[in-house]
């Protein structure tokens, strides 16, 4: 426990108050980011934050970012819209970033997960997958055994 | 495998993967205002959600309500909703117009009899009818009309939710709100001056994904976006519990982004969800810009005092309170809108209204 209450006093010294200014909801924020990692590392519960919800004075956004700095793992989906999954500076705290085709936001997230589960493949989507796996497997077998293309 | 028709059965036929589902789901709840832990329970419901009808009534208005929903950009998820919704009758929006428009609204009547959902925007002039008619029908005929076989109303906008600004005084027309006529079916009211447009297709897409509509506060405003006040949520809002106001709106208080209160700002009476929501794409909001909240979803916004007269709240020196601030700030946000209401009904019946004066008041 006291190795855990160690990491949660170092988070929060890394968020003085210097240059705060009229940002006044990062601090908060960012707390309950230390309790949210904290809960995930004891009992493996995960936290989602929708930062749409949050008030954010002018600055509050940007301040919020560079605490949160640039950390390993940084990808990219491409379904109804970019995503963007990034995992922040401080290992199994995700921003996760979603836009529409119109490169709009639509959704802006914090989540403290050890992967957040749009990573992961979905089932229904592997059920798809391997009925079309069947079918190009199909196809080039037939061009192997010399068979005639299916249409001429 | 899924029922056909629903929307799960649409996502998927535009090739839409579960990836691509959850996404939309995850947008959705953000739409919602719902917190994300409920994604699994939209999914489940959004899967099997059957498409609905959708009347669109417009009465004494200025297009305003329709203009915030339609020219919002409308996120593809919105038009993803908008699209699954069979929007059958809107004057403003739909090519048909006179009798055709009016065959058109009730064919969809009688085809989803008991299962349409009507949106009202604009109020109803009972004073004399003549002053708002739609192919010669009265807007009170057309609304108890239609009304009559509806699932639920949506009334947006403060006109059709609480008179508006065509009920301000005198009320010329001898507005009245949809509340004010219809007694016996479910009435969702999403006041604003305009309405959050993700707040008008946020009550939407509720209907959609539960089928039933959401919590509502005392004035039937649905309580996710309508249950705090801008007071509540404004980032303005330390400086309000440390006593820093701007005095006037170039000091040297307005330049650091002081609270607005004694500059005449409404937030701590009103409630609606622009302080998180933002507007114009979540850009910005009135008090980002520096300008006081005005009530736009409140009733009788319009006659509450004038727009730059602060707010009659006793501003006790709280400097003592700043350290657990954070954590009675609610109550004592709960503890001035409730001061306010009460102001603001004296202010209502004395009708007081904006003057010259008012615009360039500076202290
Ligand atoms: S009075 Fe207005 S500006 Fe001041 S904190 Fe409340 S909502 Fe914000
Ligand atoms: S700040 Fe107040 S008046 Fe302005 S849009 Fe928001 S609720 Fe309406």
């Amino acid at each position: 426990m006291s190795v855990l209450d160690n990491k949660t006093s170092e988070t929060i010294s890394t968020h003085g108050e210097g240059g705060a200014g009229m940002t006044h909801n990062t601090l908060p924020l960012l707390n309950e980011v230390s309790h949210a990692l904290k809960r995930l590392l004891r009992t493996g519960e995960s936290t989602i934050i929708d930062l749409r919800a949050i008030p954010f004075g002018p600055g509050d956004e940007t301040r919020l970012m560079t605490l949160l700095g640039e950390g390993e793992v940084n990808a990219s989906l491409d379904t109804l819209g970019k995503t963007t999954v990034k995992e922040t500076r401080f290992s199994g705290v995700w921003l996760v970033d979603h836009y529409n085709s119109e490169e709009e936001r639509i959704a802006f997230q914090i989540e403290v997960i050890e992967i957040p589960e749009l990573l992961r493949a979905q089932t229904e989507d592997m059920y798809q997958s391997l009925d079309r796996l069947g079918e190009v497997l199909e196809k080039e077998m037939l061009k192997l055994n010399g068979g005639s293309p299916p249409i001429q | 495998m899924a029922e056909k028709n629903t929307l799960g059965d649409s996502l998927r036929r535009h090739g839409v993967s579960r990836r691509g589902f959850l996404k939309f789901c995850t947008a959705t709840a953000s739409l919602m205002a719902l917190p994300p832990t409920m994604v699994p329970a939209i999914a489940d419901a959004l899967e099997k959600a059957k498409r609905p009808s959708v009347i669109w009534l417009s009465f004494q208005e200025c297009t305003g309500c329709t203009e915030s929903l339609t020219r919002s950009h409308s996120p593809s998820v919105e038009s993803l909703i908008f699209d699954h919704i069979s929007l059958d009758y809107h004057h403003t929006l739909q090519a048909a117009a006179g009798d055709a428009a009016e065959a058109a609204r009730e064919a969809a009547m009688h085809e989803n009899k008991g299962k349409y959902i009507l949106v009202v925007d604009g109020s109803i002039p009972l004073g004399d009818p003549g002053y708002s008619t739609i192919a010669g029908i009265s807007n009170l005929q057309m609304l108890e009309e239609t009304a009559k076989d509806a699932a639920a109303i949506v009334a947006v906008g403060t006109c059709a939710a609480f008179g508006g600004l065509p009920q301000a005084n005198p009320n010329p027309t001898g507005a009245v709100s949809v509340s004010d006529i219809i007694k016996d079916k479910p009435i969702i009211n999403v006041s604003g001056c305009p309405p959050i447009p993700t707040v008008i297709t946020g009550v939407l897409a509720h209907f959609l994904t539960f089928g039933s509509i959401p919590d509502l506060d005392q004035y039937n405003r649905p309580k996710v976006f309508y249950g705090q006040s801008i007071h509540d949520r404004c980032y303005r809002r330390p400086f309000y519990d440390k006593g820093l106001f701007a005095e006037t709106f170039d000091d040297e208080g307005a330049k650091a982004g002081w609270c607005l209160y004694k500059l005449g700002c409404k937030g701590p009476m009103t409630y609606n969800a622009c302080a998180t929501t933002k507007w114009n794409q979540g850009t910005s909001w009135p008090v980002e810009s520096g300008h006081g909240c005005l009530g736009c979803s409140e009733p009788r916004f319009w006659d509450a005092g004038g727009f730059y007269n602060a707010l009659s709240v006793p501003i006790s020196d709280n400097s003592q309170t700043v350290a657990f601030a954070a954590a009675a700030g609610l109550a004592l946000g709960a503890a001035a809108a409730g001061l306010n209401y009460k102001t603001k009904d004296e202010a209502a019946k004395a009708h007081g209204t904006v003057t010259i004066d008012d615009l360039e008041k500076s202290s």
